[in-house]
């Protein structure tokens, strides 16, 4: 019967959504005011039924149902427990109905909660909400049912992907999708405001939250997916130029841009037509992070469980996504007034050279990413774009943006002076010669990017931190440190990348039990290897014992994993973390011989990376909540 | 194609001669001058494992990753430019192997594109600046 309650609740949730449409469109009619109101209701409605959907399969797939076709294909009784929750989105249906449910909720969450735009303009953003969200319920209710019964049911369910049963898993893919669907409100924010030709400073004001959110979720998920590939992979690598790992990258950088842009919106009234190319474009990169990876087109490290059967049916919705928002933007565009126009030393004119720079990244790694497919369509030519030319072709461009970022909150709005930007960064300016000089003199023979991220994170760190400089900290707003933080974050990210990738050290041995090998400043002695087992897993563990100098020993042990339903040899990485930096240790075959394959690296300052990204998102938290208390504060004020 | 690899590596006697272990041992030992190993390190880096999931050579598994991580690392310590193995693995493999897209006809616009990109971005920035002042 959950089962039965469950479809028929997406079935109904699937009709509100097309009523929703329906009724927001005729309620826009001139004399049709009265319909105005129902529409808040039925996005609540609505957003209660899917929600209602998604709780009764995450019940399925925590008892273990397997007469449900989807939890029999993708879940086994003697799972943990937290995979066998996590796993109702560890797979193709279970992942699209999160993804429609997270969008439901936000819906009712705009119905609720949204009081500053013209009821016009909501009722139209809740419509075009409504028609995004009918895509996936088609997809869902046509192509992939995740509440398919299988008669007679199986004795067993047939597991989940091994590399998939680490807690990365639970919180991984909600985050990306909270970032996806943020950013797919903001973009009906935008569809309300062009449909009702409201563009302007309120209309801002009302999506940068919206955008906020999706931003802290998108970077939260990027932080945290690049960490569990560093771990899970074991080869120590954190960003490969994937093109999963590009998909998502894409709406982050989108979201980076439609960020700052919105500011301007907000703040002088400036950059509307480009801000609405942003919410478009931002909304398209969405949609290919959603899709594009599972249409079975790519070739990537990251994919699991790709259907290609479904790659058509998704490959339309796409094309129909992005067509249809380009295709509004195109016929409203026109009417929409670019509004102040500003001087190009300015906090406006940092802003744009931002957006600039952004949408250039952008639209490189678009580039990098879809051109060897069409290549490899139109003459047969199999080609591969990766890590040497997203570095050559956006490398420089992202060390420009960092300098600009790290001057751009010292200037003025409206206009300003070259000479007195000069002389406000003039400490983070003398800084970065003052490292430039200590790198050269400490580690000749440093490449180019690695010494120039490292240098210009030292200077970008100080200039962020210097719009605190001599105000009272306690009076700064909420929003102020937001800003501050998460440019810090990004200097602290960027100083992180260019140690790894400059100061690792690697060491690859065969080593017999018993013998010691060094890399960096640690000794590792390989004191045994055994078998052990686990609950679904068997697995060849060494024990390593580690020292640094004169100090403390401690023990890691590196596995070897195999596991039987479905076979799959994964290695789990041993890790140390300490302040400075991260020892990694990977156990590999025995040889001929009896000696053990070691992979081991030193990894200075790697943390850093992470760190950065969560100082990000810990900066558009307090970037959100210091927005949405003044916000309130204005709205208390004009009632009283 | 492990069997055609070894046999080509036959065809680089300088190789064989410094060293009396078999080939694939550098498939997970590093060469002993810590330049050449960082040579060969970046050049890995870029070349496509060919019967993985995307994932160059320095972080694969795979056997064959493994057997071409061999043969860059003896044909850098035969003193060969790095350069000069992707052009021999690409006149084997095609394009593909690599992760450097050359610069041919095919790829213009692949290289273009960053110049283009800026171009149209900076075309369509320009008509924000003042050409009134504040309205």
């Amino acid at each position: 019967m959950m089962a039965e309650t469950g479809f028929v609740a997406l079935w109904m949730a699937a009709s509100l959504s097309l009523l929703q449409l329906f009724l927001g469109a005729s309620a826009l009619r001139p004399g049709n005011e009265a319909l105005l109101r129902p529409v808040r209701a039925v996005a609540v409605a609505q957003g209660a039924l899917i929600s209602l959907s998604f709780l009764l399969l995450i019940q399925l797939f925590l008892a273990t149902d397997l007469s449900v076709k989807l939890v029999a294909a993708n879940s086994h009784s003697a799972k943990p427990w937290l995979y066998k929750f996590a796993g109702t989105w560890g797979n193709h249906e279970g992942s699209m109905l999160l993804w429609v449910t997270i969008l439901g909720l936000a819906g009712a969450a705009v119905a609720r909660f949204e009081r500053r735009l013209p009821e016009r303009t909501l009722v139209a953003t809740l419509a075009a909400q409504a028609m995004i969200g009918l895509g996936f319920y088609a997809f869902l209710l046509f192509a992939s049912n995740p509440f398919e019964r299988l008669d007679p049911a199986p004795l067993e369910g047939n597991g989940l992907n091994p590399l998939l049963q680490d807690p990365g898993l639970a919180f991984h893919p909600p985050t990306l999708y909270l970032g996806y669907v943020g950013i797919s409100v903001a973009f009906s924010f935008a569809v309300g405001a062009l449909v009702t030709r409201d563009v302007g400073p309120a209309f801002a004001r009302a999506m940068r939250p919206w955008v906020l959110v999706a931003w802290i979720f998108l970077t939260l998920g990027i932080t945290a997916g690049s960490y569990w590939a560093y771990y899970e992979l074991g080869w120590g690598g954190w960003w490969f130029w994937d093109p999963v790992e590009n998909a998502s990258l894409m709406p982050w950088l989108a979201a980076t841009a439609l960020l700052h842009s919105v500011t301007v919106l907000a703040t002088r009234d400036g950059l509307r037509a480009w801000t609405m190319m942003l919410a478009v474009v931002a909304f398209s990169m969405s949609m290919v992070g959603t899709f594009l990876v599972r249409s079975g087109i790519l070739t990537s490290v990251h994919s699991f469980a790709v259907d290609p059967a479904r790659g058509f049916f998704i490959l339309v919705l796409l094309g129909l996504y992005i067509g249809g928002a380009l295709t509004l933007f195109g016929l409203r565009v026109g009417t929409v007034r670019e509004g102040t126009a500003f001087d190009p030393v300015s906090r406006e004119g940092a802003l744009v050279a931002n957006n600039l720079l952004i949408s250039a990244i952008l639209g490189i790694v678009l580039v990098g990413t879809l051109y060897p497919l069409l290549v490899e369509a139109l003459s047969g030519e199999k080609l591969s774009v990766g890590l040497p030319y997203f570095n050559k072709a956006a490398g420089p461009l992202a060390l420009l943006l960092v300098a600009i970022m790290g001057a751009g909150p010292l200037l003025k709005w409206r206009r300003d002076r070259l000479r007195d930007l000069l002389r406000r960064v003039r400490v983070p300016a003398a800084l970065t010669i003052a490292a430039l000089v200590a790198i050269l003199m400490l580690a000749p023979g440093i490449g180019v990017f690695p010494l120039l991220g490292l240098v210009l994170a030292i200077g970008a760190a100080a200039a962020s931190v210097a719009p605190l400089w001599k105000r009272n900290l306690r009076r700064t707003p909420l929003f102020t440190w937001g800003m501050v933080i998460a440019h810090l974050g990004i200097a602290v990210s960027l100083a992180g990348m260019a140690a790894e990738s400059f100061f690792t050290k690697e060491t690859l041995v065969a080593a017999k039990v018993g013998e010691t090998v060094a890399v960096g400043p640690y000794d590792v002695h390989l004191m045994g290897v055994e078998p052990v087992a686990g609950p679904n897993w068997t697995a060849i563990e060494a024990r390593l014992s580690v020292r640094r100098g004169e100090g403390q020993s401690f023990i890691l042990a590196p596995q070897a994993r195999i596991f039987s339903s479905p076979p799959t040899e994964t290695s789990e990485a041993a890790i140390a973390t300490r302040l400075d930096g991260q020892l990694y240790t990977v156990l590999g075959r025995e040889d001929s011989e009896g000696r053990w394959q070691l992979r081991l690296w030193w990894k200075p300052m790697v943390t850093l990376i992470w760190l950065g990204g969560a100082l990000v998102a810990l900066g558009g938290l307090f970037a959100l909540i210091g927005r949405v208390r003044r916000e309130r504060r204005a709205a208390r004020e004009r009632e009283a | 194609m492990r069997a055609a690899i070894v046999f080509l590596l036959m065809l680089a006697p300088p190789a064989f001669a410094q060293s009396a272990l078999p080939p694939s041992e550098y498939a997970n030992r590093q060469l002993a001058d810590p330049r050449q190993e960082k040579n060969a390190k970046a050049l890995m880096e870029t070349l496509r494992c060919l019967v993985c999931q995307g994932q160059s050579i320095a972080d694969s598994d795979a056997d064959m990753a493994g057997d071409m991580r061999a043969l860059v690392r003896q044909r850098i310590e035969a003193g060969e430019e790095p350069e000069s193995i992707r052009k021999w693995l690409v006149a084997r493999y095609g394009n593909w192997v690599s992760y450097d897209p050359p610069v041919e006809p095919v790829t213009w616009p692949l290289w273009a594109a960053p110049i283009l990109l800026l171009g149209a971005g900076i075309y369509l920035a320009r008509g924000r600046f003042k050409r009134r002042k504040s309205k």
